[in-house]
């Protein structure tokens, strides 16, 4: 039984590591309250129902940029039959959420995900803060 | 919810066949883009530089200071560096600015290379880019017989200025080049070069109309195209 | 997994030299690591001089690993009895190499994370979408032929039949792949350095020199660090197809100094002129064409004269310089040179970066490793006393 403590400490390092996530969120004060997003204030109805777009915007997003990409064409017609211009910043921005910050990165954030959207997509109101 | 995501793919599926609809009948009767670049006028301004300026703040193209790692839509070059071995050393032509920028060529080499079909020709004859698709190996700048292509060396937004909010960015690693503004055009809005010429030395138009200014232009006056003999078949033309 | 345990037990020596190439790797690693935050400005290229070191590599490595079929032909067709220990020692070399070219491939690229849309969006009509179906093919086919005779070898069976039109079949695949790397360039109508129809046939005569050379070079250095040994006979016979395919390759390269300066068409001389004598002052790349023509020179002198090649010590030599002639003129010179002039005529020099060419190392040293491995492998079946009690195949011993 040499090794007891050798086995007791690796197995308390082991112990450690596997409730990690668990002290890191107890100690930076996470709760398991979902996250508060801004909603718009100058607009009721987004493109889709609330449902689908918070399960798939990204799948209504990859959609939208094959169409305007490949095919060019810009419209789209919501089902309520009210038109957009598909296009990220100048319309789900600029036109309804505003900054990214306060809408888009509140939910990325919570669920720990960066999408490379907006490695080329501008956040409309930090763009236009920086033109002036 | 089950119906309304129906709905919605319904929608898009018959957006989707409005376009194949579109594009069908587009193959018929719609229009062939090209430009034509009166060389003469363009020679009266000789250090102007608004078609550039305009191109490249419509388009966030980064101003990079160093040569290596530049980016440029559209750019101006000797016409000896632009047409080699078309302007002998008599020719008036030396020295005069040629207004360069992508040819989207008939048979574009870049298109056949691209291994993800990134770049591509559109029905309206503009060889267009998929930044979200490239993946950045470089072959069309290898296969551009005109250096037409520029490649993003490194992140580009610091080199940007002057944000344009309504157009996006560029990554690193993909490639990019002159669109024709295909953007503005969708809205029947010239490209932005065209609109910024105080000399209106850069005449855009409808190849597939016999009737366009364009092809009048074409009819009337000598042109040359660059390097015609390795078959791409530029639709930038230079009136001389 | 395929008999690796082979791989972790070994001497003080091999240990030392896993970890020396592990050092290597984890410097490149690092270096990539930085490529990858800020993207390829960390590198020589330029706007004008698109690609470097990194194509260039996999250029030459191809041919590297198409060279296999140099043992394999021989063997498995006109029945050259000298090359069985040989052939497996081929094919790992071309598993090592084709890993090698995936990696100089994946390292060029502006957008790694995007790699599958080849997959994703499969376009025919690029030659850079059929490199990677030989190229992945070509693997899969060495990969099992090695692993199936090796397998048999040890258990002092024949291999299955089945094996027998698969590795027929690796012989006109090996082919193919340096064909449609030549592809690659060849068929672009800007780039008149690469716009020959020679291009395939010389990348196929410059891969059948320098892959054998170097297979002549490791056998060498198996025979003095273990105690495998390939015969006199097998080397000396690979030595001959290194000379003649060392021939064909200069006799090729002097076709396309005569085209383009007979003709003296412009378009056609002046990568070549910047190659070899520079341009517009910039001279950067004459001195290495230099060596690499005076080393083809000296190495053909060694070669073709039968005394200096029938002995092993001129041989290494002559093998090396063959092997350096030939990785100077296609891991460098013919890649860059195409980019000069550029389509607007500006002659610009490219130098490859301290990290570019710490990574070229690693993935250098990552093929050594993957080489070490499977040779160790290979050795260690080899030295085992057999399963059954078959005699050995092919395998001689020297003193």
């Amino acid at each position: 039984m040499r090794d007891r403590g050798l086995i007791y400490s690796a197995l308390a390092l082991f112990l450690g590591l596997v409730t990690f996530p668990a002290w890191h969120n107890l100690s930076a004060h996470v709760t398991g309250k979902g996250p508060e997003v801004r909603l718009p204030v100058n607009a009721k109805q987004c493109v889709a129902p609330v449902e689908y777009m918070r399960t798939s915007h990204m799948n209504l997003l990859i959609d939208w940029r094959e169409t305007v990409v490949r095919t060019g064409r810009r419209d789209f017609t919501a089902a309520g039959g009210k038109h957009y211009n598909m296009s990220l910043t100048p319309t789900c921005l600029e036109q309804c959420h505003g900054a990214r910050k306060d809408f888009c990165d509140r939910c990325h954030d919570y669920a720990a995900v960066s999408p490379p959207c907006w490695n080329c997509h501008q956040d409309a109101k930090a763009v236009l803060r920086s033109a002036k | 919810m089950t119906i309304s995501r129906q709905a919605f793919l319904r929608l898009t599926g018959l957006a989707y066949l409005g376009a194949v609809a579109r594009k069908a009948i587009g193959a018929i009767t719609g229009p062939r883009w090209a430009m034509a670049v009166d060389v003469a006028k363009c020679r009266t301004q000789q250090n102007c530089t608004k078609c550039i300026v305009a191109c490249h703040e419509a388009h966030n193209v980064p101003s990079i200071p160093d040569r290596r790692h530049e980016v440029r839509w559209v750019w101006r070059e000797p016409f000896e560096h632009a047409f080699p071995g078309q302007v002998d050393e008599y020719s008036s032509l030396r020295g005069a600015p040629a207004m360069l920028l992508c040819n989207h060529c008939e048979n574009p080499p870049c298109v056949q290379v691209c291994p993800t079909q990134a770049t591509w020709k559109r029905e309206d004859g503009i060889v267009a880019m998929d930044w979200h698709r490239c993946i950045g190996c470089r072959y069309c700048m290898a296969a551009c017989p005109y250096g037409s292509r520029s490649f993003n060396w490194m992140d580009p937004q610091p080199y940007v200025h002057n944000p344009n909010p309504e157009f996006p960015m560029r990554t690193k690693g993909v490639v990019e080049k002159c669109t024709f503004c295909s953007e503005r055009l969708s809205v029947g809005r010239p490209p932005a070069c065209v609109e910024a010429c105080p000399e209106k030395a850069l005449v855009f138009g409808n190849l597939a109309d016999p009737h366009s200014p364009l092809r009048q232009l074409l009819a009337a006056r000598q042109h040359v195209r660059r390097r015609p003999e390795l078959g791409t078949g530029p639709d930038v033309f230079y009136l001389t | 997994m395929f008999m690796f345990e082979k791989a972790v037990t070994g001497s003080r020596r091999y240990w030392l030299w896993i970890g020396a190439l592990a050092i290597v790797i984890g410097l490149g690693l690092a270096c990539y690591l930085r490529q990858l935050q800020v993207g390829l400005m960390i590198t020589g290229l330029s706007r004008d001089v698109t690609w470097g070191l990194y194509i260039a590599q996999f250029t030459f490595l191809v041919g590297v690993a198409a060279s296999a079929v140099m043992v394999v032909l021989p063997y498995y067709l006109h029945d050259c009895k000298a090359f069985g220990p040989l052939t497996i020692l081929g094919e790992f070399l071309a598993i090592a190499a084709v890993i090698m070219c995936m990696l100089f491939i994946f390292v060029d690229m502006g957008q790694p994370a995007r790699v599958l849309n080849v997959m994703l969006y499969p376009t025919p009509h690029s030659m850079m979408f059929w490199d990677m179906v030989s190229l992945s093919g070509y693997l899969v086919l060495n990969a099992t032929i090695a692993r199936v005779t090796l397998r048999a070898e040890r258990e002092g069976v024949k291999p299955p039949h089945w094996i027998k039109p698969v590795i027929l079949l690796s012989i006109p695949w090996a082919v193919s792949i340096h064909t449609v790397t030549a592809f690659l360039y060849s068929g672009l109508p800007g780039r008149s350095l690469w716009l020959t129809a020679i291009l395939a046939p010389r990348f196929l005569a410059s891969a059948f020199a320098s892959g054998p050379s170097l297979l002549i070079l490791l056998c060498l250095l198996l025979r003095r660090i273990s105690r495998f040994s390939v015969g006199r006979e097998a080397i000396q016979k690979l030595s001959i197809i290194v000379t003649y395919a060392m021939v064909i390759s200069v006799f090729f390269v002097l076709m396309e100094f005569f085209t383009a300066f007979y003709s003296r068409i412009p378009e056609h001389t002046e990568s070549l002129r910047y190659m070899f004598f520079g341009l517009d002052g910039h001279t950067g790349l004459a001195p290495w064409m230099w060596v690499s023509m005076i080393l083809a020179a000296a190495s053909l002198v060694l070669l073709i004269v039968p005394r200096y090649r029938h002995n092993e010590k001129f041989l290494v030599v002559a093998c090396g310089m063959v092997f350096l002639s030939l990785w100077i003129d296609k891991g460098i010179g013919l890649i860059v040179a195409a980019f000069v002039p550029s389509p607007l005529g500006a002659v610009t020099d490219y130098t490859p970066s301290l990290p570019e060419a710490l990574i070229v190392l690693a993935i250098w040293a990552i093929g050594a490793l993957i080489l070490t491995v499977l040779y160790k492998i290979a050795l260690s079946v080899r030295e085992e006393p057999l399963r059954s009690a078959a005699p050995p195949v092919q395998v001689e011993v020297h003193a």
